[in-house]
């Protein structure tokens, strides 16, 4: 993926046309949403792939410095190309001071020097208490580091239950500025993002722009608005120049908004004296040929934040009651796994699950990919959920309705039992594609890895006399329908070949594979079964193996990619390596929560590196396949951080909301009951003796339906006020 | 400096070709973050658009539309969620019913349909948000400048 983003990036960042060609062996773009980076790096960005083994890189001898890579490809052929510059992919090994740590800790570490977690706990180290996220136990991208964080986090918060809070200072700000009535001085900050926004928009030309504009007293660019430095230099300005007002022009207020209305607050203004133009996800990033264009765009959007934030006026928070119990949708590892880390951090669990048993899909799986007794861990997941005083258990039903939101969620299950709670989790897990092809449902030696795995475990007959085995990667994933990739069956298929090659070494065990996606320590499995004579065949998505049945023989056609000729494989059993889809649950759970799915019917999260357990809606969580497929441990590392995200919110004494709610000019009402019938809230209604429309600030979500239908203009909402929005298009 | 010889820019944008300015008004749940997405994918589309966020489609007073067209924008989009996924459960209907109710309106002023869209785009749909902008861009653009509201051709005669 790095060696991916490098190539795209490079080609973007350069005034010159930039030729990126990546060598490989396999690519392994298994994570979430990478399988299509990668697709659209070769379809839209022109990457080159090449898959490949490099014999030399040499220095070219024209003189010129450059390198030349001499190579061959899969056939056979001897390629030589030459470069101005190559990159190399180099791997991530522990470094000395980390190798120094786990030593003074005494911890485990495995033969390559990284911390040696515990089997199927996500983050354990060997020694209790201490936990390791990221890389300090071996390779890992960034939405995994951030998961284990959050899970290290929660387990931490778990142990320490018992004293959360004891040692809390609370943040203390200056006291808020008054300024009401005072003359408006808006102080514009224009970021360039590096690169990101710099080079197609001309920063020093909108800023020189935005001096030009009323109320703004001053105006400066910075290179990161959001750095340490930038904030600190913006506080400085703030009391220097007396700004009362602030607009920053930089990326999406959906993801920094907090953070500069936190700087406004430590500045002494008031949160809310401030608005954002978005002139990089929605101008620098998407009109990166067209300079002029997008510097004039840049121009008016900082225009309209400035007339939005001069017009701004103090908020106040609204705090509303906490119900300090958690909801947990679906009973299996990642639901189980959620709920007692909860339960451990002190808080009311209710745990639910429309099956008749707990346990999920990992009642089906025997050994996990380090070995573990999936069976015992299951049946220890759901004993101690059982004895769990903290926890309450709702099994064999499923959910009638839900309503409410952070705080305040009411959900009323099947039965009629209404449970009261302050967060969700959602961790209902995926299901198994049923494959139409290669016979499936039609003879019952072909079957999926999971019905192989049981099949094994329980000595099915047509196993015990099978000689010759055929594993098919990749069925229904990677395809137009479902353009991702599982995750977890490439080191599925090995683990299962291992099991019977090394059960009877003379049988014949064939992987069809398109990438060979065994990451991380799970390269070990694969080269040990290569190594033990399991036969590895690569086919290409458009020249995929056939099958076709010869009497009662099954064969098997696949291009073999070494020999470029066809191979025909009479096989006993075939093993689907069959597609993990997204649960059907899904979409009645995002409109009852009011949360997001991608296109492939996957939880979408806040942000896919920095709050993978996240949704955008407040009070609202996610773990394990739900969110994308995963193995069992990385769903176990997930749902402790869901857990402990959750945790976060439950901390809080009261919810705190922004206060952008709706509010009444009493001179203009004339208590017609529109607001009130349009509110989806049930926030607003009309006073009757006073002849005047009432906002309950505690149910008001801040939509604006009333202020869009109020027939006098009585009704508007704080942060987007109809003075605001007329303004706004006035200056257009 | 040699006589006689003068480099033409064949490469001189064409400065007469319009390029029309669109009030958008995006939803923060839905819609702008739909655009956000097709930013982090660099999907390209028309710089056309000027946005501004609000928390709901259904904030969106048809009069707002027409406060964009007097004020001389070439176009308005209002974007919200997809039926049945709105945050706030029903301002995207509220959003609708108000759209189809301001259309006849915008008709009997005079105005050209095709200077007003409605769209619904999801927080996953980045492609989609970048298509709907061209869609939107283009119509407007063979319609030319916003010749002004309130022009009714028939004398000044109301149909009523």
């Amino acid at each position: 993926m790095y060696a991916i983003k490098e190539a795209v990036i490079a080609k973007e960042h350069s005034h010159i046309p930039v030729d990126t060609t990546i060598f490989y062996m396999d690519m392994r773009t298994h994570g979430k949403d990478f399988e299509k980076y990668y697709d659209s790096a070769k379809n839209q960005h022109g990457v080159n792939f090449i898959r490949s083994r490099i014999y030399e890189v040499t220095e070219a001898v024209d003189g010129s410095g450059d390198a030349v890579i001499r190579y061959s490809t899969e056939d056979g052929q001897i390629g030589v190309e030459q470069f101005d510059l190559v990159v190399l992919s180099v791997g991530i090994e522990p470094g000395d001071s980390s190798k120094e740590l786990a030593k003074l800790l005494h911890l485990k570490v495995n033969k390559f020097g990284f911390a040696e977690l515990e089997t199927l706990t996500g983050v354990n180290t060997s020694r209790d208490g201490v936990f390791a996220a990221g890389a300090f136990s071996g390779p890992r991208d960034i939405p995994e580091t951030v998961i284990q964080a959050s899970a290290a986090a929660g387990a931490a918060s778990a142990l320490l239950s018992e004293e959360r809070g004891t040692l809390v200072s609370e943040k203390q700000y200056p006291p808020e500025l008054q300024v009401a009535g005072d003359v408006i001085r808006t102080g514009v900050f224009i970021c360039h993002c590096g690169v990101n926004i710099g080079s197609v928009v001309d920063v020093p030309a909108v800023v020189e722009y935005a001096k030009t504009l009323p109320t703004v007293v001053y105006a400066t660019e910075k290179i990161y608005a959001c750095s340490q430095d930038a904030q600190a230099s913006i506080k400085a300005l703030i009391s220097e120049q007396k700004l009362n007002r602030v607009v920053v022009s930089s990326c999406s207020p959906r993801t920094h908004e907090p953070l500069f209305q936190e700087t406004l607050r430590e500045a002494g203004l008031n949160a809310h004296l401030f608005d954002m133009a978005n002139i990089r996800d929605q101008c620098s990033w998407v009109h990166m040929n067209e300079p002029e264009q997008a510097t004039e765009k840049a121009k008016d959007l900082t225009k309209l934040a400035i007339i939005r934030a001069s017009m701004q006026q103090p908020v106040q928070p609204i705090f509303m009651a906490m119900n300090h119990a958690a909801l947990v949708i679906g009973g299996g590892v990642a639901g189980m796994t959620s709920a007692l880390s909860l339960a451990d951090q002190g808080y009311e669990v209710h745990l639910v699950e429309k099956d008749k048993t707990l346990g999920g899909i990992a009642k089906r799986f025997s050994t996990g990919f380090r070995g573990e007794d999936v069976k015992a861990f299951v049946a220890d997941l759901i004993e101690s959920v059982s004895k769990h005083s903290n926890i309450k258990l709702h099994v064999g039903v499923g959910i009638k309705e839900v309503g409410g939101f952070l705080g305040s969620f009411t959900t009323t299950l099947d039965n009629g039992e209404q449970i009261a709670h302050g967060v969700a989790l959602l961790t209902i897990g995926g299901q198994e594609y049923k494959p139409t092809e290669y016979l499936y449902g039609q003879d019952d030696r072909a079957m999926t890895q999971i019905e192989m795995d049981e099949a094994l475990v329980n000595h099915d007959s047509k196993l015990e006399n099978a000689q010759n085995y055929v594993f098919i990667q990749c069925v229904g994933s990677r395809n137009e329908e479902n353009p991702y990739c599982s995750r977890t069956c490439c080191t599925k298929s090995v683990k299962l070949a291992l099991k019977v090659k090394t059960k009877n070494p003379g049988a014949n065990v064939f992987i069809l594979y398109r990438d060979m996606r065994t990451y991380g320590y799970f390269e070990e499995d694969y080269e040990l079964a290569r190594r033990i004579g399991i036969i590895f065949v690569r086919y290409s998505e458009n020249d995929k193996p056939v099958l076709t049945k010869e009497g009662d023989t099954l064969v098997v056609t696949v291009r073999d990619h070494v020999l470029d000729r066809p191979l025909e494989i009479e096989t006993d059993i075939l093993c689907l390596a069959a597609a993990i889809k997204a649960p059907e649950d899904g979409k009645k759970l995002s409109k009852w929560f009011k949360i997001p799915l991608n296109a492939e019917g996957f939880f979408l999260e806040a942000h896919m590196k920095l709050r993978p357990v996240d949704f955008s809606t407040n009070g609202v969580f996610m773990a394990g396949i739900a969110h994308s497929p995963k193995n069992m441990e990385e769903v176990v590392a997930q749902a402790k951080a869901a857990a402990g995200r959750a945790g976060v919110a439950l901390s809080k004494e009261m919810v705190e909301s922004a206060g952008l709610n709706a509010f009444v000019d009493k001179r203009k009402c004339t208590a017609c009951g529109t607001c009130e019938s349009i509110c989806s809230a049930k926030a607003v209604s009309v006073d009757l003796v006073n002849r005047l429309a009432v906002v309950n600030d505690a149910l008001c979500k801040g939509c604006g339906a009333c202020a869009s239908s109020c027939r006098c203009g009585a009704i508007s909402l704080r942060g987007c006020t109809n003075e605001q929005i007329v303004q706004m298009l006035n200056s257009l | 400096m040699i006589m006689g010889e003068c480099q033409v820019d064949v490469n001189q944008p064409d400065i007469n070709v319009f390029k029309p300015k669109i009030a958008a008004f995006l939803c923060n749940w839905c819609s702008y973050a739909g655009a956000d997405l097709a930013g982090v994918g660099r999907i390209q589309y028309p710089a056309s658009i000027r946005t501004i966020r609000v928390p709901c489609s259904g904030r969106i007073n048809p009069l707002y539309i027409l406060k964009a067209m007097a004020n001389g924008a070439d176009g308005v989009l209002v974007s919200g969620c997809h039926p049945g996924d709105c945050h706030y459960i029903s301002g995207n209907y509220v959003a609708r019913r108000k759209f189809a109710l301001i259309q006849s309106l915008l008709k009997h002023v005079g105005l050209e349909d095709d200077r007003v869209s409605f769209s619904w785009v999801s927080a996953a749909e980045g492609g989609r948000f970048a298509e709907v902008v061209k869609g939107v861009t283009e119509r407007v653009t063979a319609l030319g400048p916003n010749k002004g509201v309130f022009k009714v051709d028939d004398g000044g005669a109301t149909d009523e």
